[in-house]
């Protein structure tokens, strides 16, 4: 059950990324540093905002906002300069903001752990199947398929999400046909950010929060997105539940090659499908 | 006042050269009709004007305003429909979902006469097949939603290029009519072909471009008039 929620965070990590690449070509490597901003905010929020029941889904709300913000001023000022730049600028600029932004963590927050407490109405365990579960998984449990359905409603459902789908064959053409397509770019780069931020500020009350969480997040985020088809949205999604509970399952049963199984699943799947399970050819 | 005019354009595709000192007009109304070999610039003539390879030098005049260099979501938005060679529908789009996302959203709500129900009217196998992935449909029926999406924008001028290419005679045939019913409805367009029978009837005035220049310019009926000038620069 625990490995089902990793998944999720995983998930909304991995949805965002997969996303922003699927548009604007763009593997944002600092995408893991979104998620750990987003935590980071949370355990702000939660100590600023004053001790009521409201305070936590408040904060919930309000980090990934300001991760959205972060995603925005980044998208703006940074990356609409090197899009039409070489890949490996690109893979250099972002890798560089993980550094920009784990160093303006440090100074912001300090060293030291924090963690974030779990709202007083979740903060017991529930029995399932015998087993006591913490009442916050079951939360993030419940959580996940609304997300996903209104993720889903978002791409298949509004002319928003045509856009989207359309941008990841031919954006060219897009442009062609009067869309702004550099305004689309801003707000799917703000759209996966917040959705970073989503994941790392309801990931937040189950962890330590720290720095180093954006590199762990991001090297599994990334295995999930290349598992699951590059720009895939239900691949991402199978594929981080799948993730989720290997991990999980991994370190319970043979914790010395957990990390190992991962990658050597992915590797078989780029072997047999180099798309992803779901993903599409480069034609 | 020409609604649109190229005035002395010079493209580069990278380093080489493509257009020289092109010069033409299109008045409001007009089927103006491109004719040239394979390779002698009539794409990229077109390109040029919806600013997907912005000219180096020259003008591209639209109701008398220079938009040389302007993003091609702009020019689009400023009445230019592009129709490109190679159709370029979106395959994991509906039909429906390939023509909602070209749909006008610009300007102060002065939406032009197309509408989805109305370009369905124009290409009714497209109705039938609105909830069909662009990707599943047959060439012909590609060629149609491709300008289908286009008309959703609204353009005042239709820049069509090569629309017959690698279809099959009677899906030309089709076409052909339903182009002429765009002309009856007063568009105007700029039709960029190397088939002379596809645009002899639907043009109104021809200019050949060989080697990325213009070499020839008439009205269509003195054009027909004079097979040297077909043999000169069409004949295969």
């Amino acid at each position: 059950m625990s490995g089902l929620s990793v998944g999720m965070f995983l998930f909304l990590v991995s949805v965002g990324m997969s996303l922003i690449f699927g548009v604007t070509r763009i593997v944002n490597l600092a995408h893991g540093s979104f998620y750990m901003v987003g935590a980071y905010l949370m355990v702000t929020l939660v100590e600023v905002l004053p001790d009521r029941p409201w305070a936590f889904w408040v904060a919930l709300l309000l980090a990934p906002l300001g991760v959205a913000m972060l995603g925005g001023v980044i998208e703006i000022g940074l990356l609409r300069l090197i899009y039409r730049r070489d890949p490996l600028m690109q893979l250099i600029l972002t890798f560089g903001l993980i550094l920009v932004i784990g160093t303006l963590v440090l100074l912001a927050w300090g060293p030291d752990n924090k963690s974030v407490p779990r709202p007083a109405a979740l903060a017991g365990s529930v029995r399932v199947f015998g087993q006591p579960f913490p009442s916050y998984y079951v939360l993030v449990l419940g959580l996940a398929p609304l997300v996903a359905l209104a993720l889903w409603l978002v791409f298949y459902r509004t002319r928003w999400g045509m856009l989207i789908r359309a941008a990841t064959v031919d954006r060219e053409m897009l442009g062609a046909l009067g869309v702004n397509v550099a305004a689309l770019y801003t707000q799917v780069f703000v759209f996966g950010s917040a959705l970073a931020g989503l994941g790392g500020a309801l990931a937040a009350p189950t962890v330590a929060v720290a720095l180093g969480m954006d590199g762990d997040v991001l090297t599994t985020a990334f295995v999930v997105v290349v598992i699951g088809g590059l720009g895939s949205f239900a691949g991402s999604f199978i594929s981080a539940l799948l993730v989720g509970l290997l991990q999980s399952f991994g370190i319970l049963v043979f914790p010395a090659v957990s990390i190992v199984l991962l990658f050597a699943i992915m590797a078989v799947v780029l072997i047999v499908r180099p798309w992803g399970l779901l993903g599409r050819p480069e034609q | 006042m020409a609604l649109l005019e190229l005035s002395h354009v010079e493209t580069y595709y990278g380093d080489s050269h493509i257009l020289f000192d092109l010069s033409l007009t299109v008045e409001a109304g007009e089927v103006v009709c491109l004719l040239g070999r394979n390779g002698a610039g009539k794409t990229t003539t077109v390109r040029t004007i919806i600013g997907l390879t912005p000219p180096h030098t020259g003008r591209v005049i639209l109701r008398g305003r220079d938009v040389a260099g302007f993003a091609p979501f702009r020019v689009v938005r400023l009445g230019i429909g592009f129709v490109p060679e190679d159709r370029r529908i979106f395959p994991n789009l509906t039909v429906h979902e390939n023509l909602e996302v070209a749909r006008r959203t610009w300007g102060n709500g002065r939406a032009g006469p197309w509408t989805e129900d109305r370009v369905f009217e124009l290409f009714p196998i497209l109705r039938e097949r609105a909830r069909q992935l662009g990707g599943t449909l047959s060439g012909g029926e590609q060629q149609m939603l491709t300008i289908a999406r286009t008309l959703m924008g609204n353009p005042e001028v239709l820049l069509l290029d090569e629309p017959s290419e690698g279809l099959a005679p009677l899906v030309v045939e089709t076409l052909r009519q339903q182009l002429g019913r765009l002309k009856a409805s007063g568009l105007t367009m700029v039709l960029a072909e190397q088939n002379v029978r596809f645009v002899s009837e639907l043009g109104d005035r021809v200019y050949i471009v060989e080697k990325g220049m213009v070499r020839y310019q008439d009205s269509m009926a003195t054009f027909l008039a004079d097979p040297e000038v077909r043999r000169a620069y069409l004949a295969v």
